[in-house]
């Protein structure tokens, strides 16, 4: 399968007053045409700083590229031309569902206000160049008519009732599934070949993380969409993915499809991962010790510290092997078998 | 609960919140608790689970006395507490005590964790200094911290270890009953894990009783004997954690059981049926509150709310359970 998103050795410092923390360290992952990706990981490991990377919207004074490459059909976004990612691939080829849609919103504007001010820019029916001149009237009337309709549509697939009405309140009218529903309308009007989703329920009740999951998985799957979506929550990976990356302290451990990955894990953290959510029968097992400084990380593989497998070979990163078709693990000691035996 | 008697018995208890327009007339009541009757029997933890907004925390927050019940009773250890004078309900305090979602955060950040530690004792005992010091160290081995954190300010530890000082002081006063707030929101698993660990072994350390409020369901599963559902302001069922989550009997407890993602099988959302979402608090539908989004909905489900009936072995606010 030729490869939409591919990232490869990406690298990341954050200069901070403690010293430089190396944020992303040789990260590597893969995105095809129409895949649900999930990026699983604990907070602090890197899964929003390689969103923003991908996006190419890292905090400027402060990340360093440092080295990798983040192809997007073909072309390199690290080193394109600013004004063509400006134009054509951030929020156009690729947009973004934030966390937290009530912050993401302005609170003084009605939604349309909002949402046309998106399709200006970034519609699809917009012509190479329109608009970049006269930036406060450059809003051609017949596609604006064409991207309103667009509009109302988008809010209709995403089951707003009364989108005409809609359109004319604010945010703050809205609840939080409404507002997480107007994003992901906002996210697919630009007609993106990658949605970038970083953690879009996690605020939300589970209820309406239910639907609001089940919503996003169906309009994807139905425009042939690839997401890219980050998660802390397992369950909420389970229930959206088909494939999974786990990455702890800024370094990929495991890449498998969706059911590969739950059912026959291979990297002792992930298998620490799973086996640490509270099962049926009240059991809880922790990671003993605590996620390593990422100014001073431990060499090779950073889970070494707190695993039970670790070797003094593991002073040195693994290469990725691969196990199956589509699952490949970053361990020099993969654990074989069905989860629940050794954690 | 045979023959035992509750630690904290509330009866009908209600808390509604006065909602007023700009010119500070009142419009309307958001009905936050409405008509909540359960006992919590001493030396449990029960849980309280509900969607945000279902009035759990105001809940909590009034048998606390930090709001004043706008109806019922609240029965402590057998004694009416809801509506006692400022003087005689703060000698109750320290038997009672709520944790925030994060303890740490409630540090003085100005304060060595002595000085956090040992004004709880300065305020409710009339312990010595030495005695005071004595149970200060007791507690911090309790919790898992070494005598010398006693000397650091807040800003010097982990927030796992800032985490467990909160604890620590919540627990000087030797409280029979303590509130859990949404203990682990925001936590990831593998910190969850050890943190849940950590309230279980004080709970048997200290002969704790724990009122668990979460809307995080695995989390109640693991660490509840019994749990209370709560929809907009009022309890739907009420039963043994295994049996309730073996057989939900309330179609809002199924649906929720029915939309928590489950690892491993068949996406759960695939056949997840709630349409729809909570209906505001300042406007509670008619009979039952959750007939705008029951599947099973009919005609007398407007016209009439169910009560809260014993049903085998559980208790149900349903016609139709």
């Amino acid at each position: 399968m030729a490869e939409l998103l591919s990232v490869r050795g990406l690298r990341v410092d954050f200069v901070t007053d403690g010293g430089v923390a190396q944020v992303l360290d040789g990260i590597n992952l893969a995105v095809g045409p129409g895949e649900v990706v999930g990026l699983v990981g604990e907070s602090g490991c890197g899964k929003t700083t390689l969103a923003r990377a991908i996006l190419g919207v890292l905090p400027a004074g402060a990340a360093r590229v440092r080295g990798g490459e983040v192809r997007f059909k073909g072309t390199d976004l690290l080193r394109e031309d600013r004004a063509v990612l400006n134009d054509r691939v951030r929020g156009r080829a690729i947009t973004f569902i934030p966390q937290d849609p009530s912050t993401s919103f302005s609170p003084l504007f009605s939604v349309q206000t909002q949402v046309m001010d998106l399709m200006k820019w970034k519609s699809p029916r917009r012509q190479d160049g329109d608009g970049a001149r006269w930036p406060l009237r450059g809003y051609p009337r017949e596609r604006y008519r064409a991207d309103r309709d667009a509009v109302l549509d988008a809010l209709r697939a995403v089951q707003i009732p009364e989108p005409a009405r809609a359109l004319h309140r604010l945010p703050h009218e809205f609840s939080g599934g409404q507002r997480q529903r107007l994003m992901i309308a906002m996210a697919l009007l630009p007609q993106p070949d990658l949605i970038i989703a970083d953690e879009p329920t996690t605020a939300l009740d589970v209820t309406i993380q239910a639907q609001i999951l089940r919503l996003l998985r169906e309009l994807v799957k139905a425009r042939g969409v690839s997401v890219l979506f980050t998660t802390h929550d397992l369950g909420t990976a389970h229930e959206i993915c088909d494939r999974i990356v786990v990455m702890y302290a800024g370094q990929e451990m495991e890449a498998a499809p969706a059911e590969a990955f739950f059912a026959r894990p291979a990297h002792p953290y992930t298998r620490r991962l799973l086996a640490s959510v509270p099962g049926p029968g009240g059991e809880l097992r922790d990671i003993p010790g605590d996620v390593p400084s990422l100014i001073a990380p431990p060499p090779g593989c950073r889970f070494h510290p707190r695993c039970d497998h670790a070797t003094p070979e593991c002073q040195a990163r693994p290469a990725a092997r691969a196990l199956a078709p589509g699952h490949e693990v970053r361990c020099h000691h993969p654990v074989e078998g069905p989860l629940g035996a050794d954690a | 609960m045979n023959g035992r008697l509750p630690l904290l018995e509330l009866v009908d208890l209600a808390r509604h919140f006065p909602v007023r327009n700009a010119f500070g007339r009142r419009t309307g009541w958001i009905r936050a608790v409405d008509g909540v009757s359960l006992a919590v029997y001493p030396g449990e933890t029960l849980g309280l689970v509900g969607e945000s907004g279902c009035g759990k925390s105001t809940l909590g927050k009034t048998v606390m006395g930090i709001h004043a019940p706008t109806a019922g009773e609240i029965r402590f250890a057998g004694r009416e507490i809801g509506h006692l004078p400022p003087g005689e309900r703060r000698a109750i305090a320290r038997d009672l005590q709520y944790v925030y979602q994060d303890p740490g955060a409630s540090l003085d950040p100005r304060w060595k964790v002595l000085h956090s530690l040992h004004e709880p004792l300065k305020i409710h005992t009339r312990l010595g200094r030495a005695e005071r010091e004595q149970q200060v160290r007791a507690i911090l081995a309790a919790v898992g911290l070494p005598d010398a954190h006693l000397d650091l300010y807040p800003h010097e530890l982990s927030g796992g270890q800032q985490r467990r000082v909160g604890l620590a002081r919540i627990l000087t006063l030797r409280p029979r009953l303590v509130i859990l707030d949404e203990p682990t929101s925001g936590l990831d698993v593998s910190v969850q894990a050890s943190v849940l660990k950590l309230f279980r072994s004080l709970q048997e350390t200290f002969a704790l009783t724990y009122v668990f409020i979460s809307h995080d369901l695995a989390v109640v599963r693991a660490m509840c004997a019994r749990i209370a559902v709560m929809y907009l302001g009022t309890i739907v069922e009420l039963g043994e954690t295994a049996a309730v989550f073996e057989q939900p009997r309330h179609p809002y407890t199924r649906s929720l059981l029915a939309a928590v993602p489950r690892i491993g099988g068949r996406r759960v959302t695939l056949d997840f049926a709630l349409e729809g979402e909570p209906p505001n608090p300042r406007d509670v539908p008619s009979g039952c509150r959750f007939r705008t989004r029951c599947p099973l909905v009919q005609d007398r489900c407007a016209a009439e709310e169910p009560a809260l009936r014993d049903l085998d072995d559980r208790r149900v606010a349903c016609h139709f359970a």
